[in-house]
């Protein structure tokens, strides 16, 4: 049996940078609502949220029409780069960020404000700045749960399937994810390609939660 | 100089009660405590003065510096308030060593970019000063309590703050790093010229440390000064109790002698003669305010003299120097430990009230 390896490096590739920018983005939504008063905030702690519980393609259909070649971001994107983003591979790692950044911004959230808030008073009152107070006393301390939370968010990527097929398609050798890979083998009738493809990924999930629960921090640490 | 009136209000919520602080006080060089049970705002007062709770009225100058101002807005972030703060836990960077631990203060204190090997000079001097230099390489975790503490004294200073704010610092340490920690704030105080705030619960640190001591009780200051003077006298029966020492007994005021500078009190059927008690009248119901020490206990002879009043023993415990005596009526002595044993297996005792220690609130 010929087995087409592609869906799984560009699932990988995709993983790997909606990962990258979540942590990003998720971080900084994390720490705009563990430590700031603003107006709006619990609007924006819902809209965070609401991927998590709206079905993958009613958001699909959003990001449809936000990036679609007729929106203003499409066309400025296409301006910028050249060509459109829906129906290429990075229209696939935005949904896979789109699926990903709210679980990371909820645990590392959590993980932010997990830290004993004296660590971080001590350091204001030595003249640290917020920056400085951030990166070196809350981030460091914070560390095991944040990477814990972007596994999770990095499997999470991996197995996205609903906004990918509506944003990024599901063209082979372009666009054509694992999950999309293995819906298009089983619709094809092609059982054996479906069963190693399922294999793999089952695997690569079991490995990913093992390391996820490594890195979470011991209860009598 | 510190000069603070800080009110702030919290709302009762789901398991707290409604609780206001209002206090106002000046605190000058040398060490001011900040005396209290838990819950009556003396932490809270410290985390104002360092800029982590906002007041909602009030003012707040640390030498010429406004650091709050209620009525103008100006709310300075505690990073430019330089105020050295000792947390209960220490709040010793558990991820960095000691030394990392200093580094990071001395690192954020230098403004314009104080050379590298400056900073490191002075972290080495801190760290000698301190007798942390055999385990600057060491995190937090991996050493002894007292060194936390030391080290967390250190990193306040190395800035060089306009003042340093303490809270509960003796709180978990045994009875020799107590003392440990008690020379080395005296130290301190002898070398800093700025003030330096002490939240305590603990009477014996008043005195060991206190230049200068307010009693807070429930979000409000009830008695300020002199560790020693106000527990000679303390300002009401409040403060008395919060002091925890003192036989509190009900008596009326028979009668007041301005000539003889004497008065007569009635307890419960008995007279005791006291001091004048200038501004009192007859007829006064008040409260004798007397500590056991001052109360001679001896076996009851049958008769009473001047000022004595029979009583029984209802049970005794022993203290470190002495054998604090109860009697009935809730009335408590001391007597030493040889006097004790002579008289322990008598059940009638006779206190003698001298007059000279009575004062009534």
């Amino acid at each position: 049996m010929e087995i087409d390896w592609f869906p799984l490096w560009l699932s990988l590739r995709v993983a790997v940078l909606a990962t990258l920018v979540a942590l990003v983005i998720g971080l900084w939504l994390a720490y705009m609502l563990a430590n700031r008063e603003f107006r709006g905030k619990e609007l924006l702690d819902a809209a965070v949220t609401l991927p998590l519980v709206l079905p993958p393609t009613v958001l699909g259909y959003y990001l449809l029409v936000l990036l679609g070649r007729a929106s203003p971001f499409g066309k400025f994107y296409e301006w910028l780069f050249g060509a459109p983003l829906v129906f290429t591979w990075q229209a696939a790692v935005v949904a896979a960020l789109i699926h990903a950044t709210p679980l990371l911004v909820k645990s590392a959230r959590a993980a932010l404000e997990s830290v004993d808030k004296s660590y971080e008073r001590a350091a204001r009152t030595l003249g640290a700045s917020e920056w400085r107070v951030f990166f070196q006393v809350t981030l460091p301390l914070a560390n095991r749960s944040i990477l814990a939370a972007a596994v999770l968010a990095f499997a999470r990527s991996l197995g996205d399937f609903g906004i990918t097929i509506m944003i990024a398609g599901n063209i082979p050798g372009r666009t054509q994810t694992m999950s999309v890979a293995i819906y298009d083998a089983v619709e094809a009738g092609n059982g054996a390609m479906a069963r190693v493809l399922v294999l793999i990924v089952s695997a690569a999930a079991m490995f990913i939660l093992f390391l996820a629960n490594r890195l979470s921090p011991k209860q009598a640490a | 100089m510190i000069n603070a009136r800080i009110r702030k209000r919290f709302p009762a919520g789901p398991d707290s009660a409604e609780f206001s602080l209002d206090v106002e006080f000046r605190a000058a060089s040398g060490i001011t405590v900040l005396f209290g049970p838990s819950g009556s705002g003396k932490t809270m007062t410290l985390e104002a003065i360092a800029g982590f709770v906002k007041p909602d009225e009030g003012r707040i100058l640390l030498d010429d510096d406004i650091l709050f101002d209620g009525a103008s807005g100006v709310n300075l972030p505690p990073q430019v308030r330089r105020c050295g703060y000792v947390f209960q836990n220490y709040a010793l960077f558990p991820h960095m060593t000691l030394r990392q631990n200093l580094e990071f203060a001395a690192v954020c204190a230098s403004k314009q970019r104080r050379p590298r090997l400056e900073r490191h000079r002075k972290v080495n001097e801190m760290l000698e000063q301190f007798h942390l230099a055999e385990v600057a390489g060491r995190r937090p975790h991996e050493v002894s309590g007292g060194q936390k503490q030391r080290c967390s004294i250190a990193r306040a200073m190395i800035g060089a703050p306009k003042a340093l704010l303490l809270d509960e610092p003796a709180r978990g340490l045994d009875a020799p790093l107590r003392t440990e920690l008690y020379d080395v704030l005296r130290q301190l105080r002898s070398e800093f010229r700025s003030p330096i705030l002490l939240v305590t619960h603990d009477l014996e640190e008043c005195f060991a440390l206190g230049d200068e001591m307010l009693v807070l009780h429930e979000g409000r200051m009830v008695q300020r000064g002199a560790p020693r003077a106000v527990f000679d006298r303390p300002a009401n029966v409040e403060v008395a109790r919060l002091l925890g020492t003192f036989n509190l007994l009900p008596v009326e005021v028979l009668a007041l002698d301005p000539v003889q500078r004497t008065s007569r009190l009635r307890f419960q059927d008995r007279d005791l003669t006291g001091p004048y008690f200038p501004g009192r009248l007859k007829g006064d119901r008040v409260i004798l305010c007397v500590r056991p020490e001052e109360l001679a206990a001896t076996p009851w002879d049958g008769k009473p003299g001047p000022n004595q009043v029979p009583t029984e023993l209802v049970r005794y415990t022993e203290r470190p120097h002495a054998v604090r005596l109860e009697f009935t009526g809730e009335i408590f002595a001391e007597v030493t430990r040889a006097e004790f044993d002579k008289h322990k297996h008598n059940r009638e005792w006779v206190i003698e009230f001298p007059a000279q220690h009575l004062r009534i609130l």
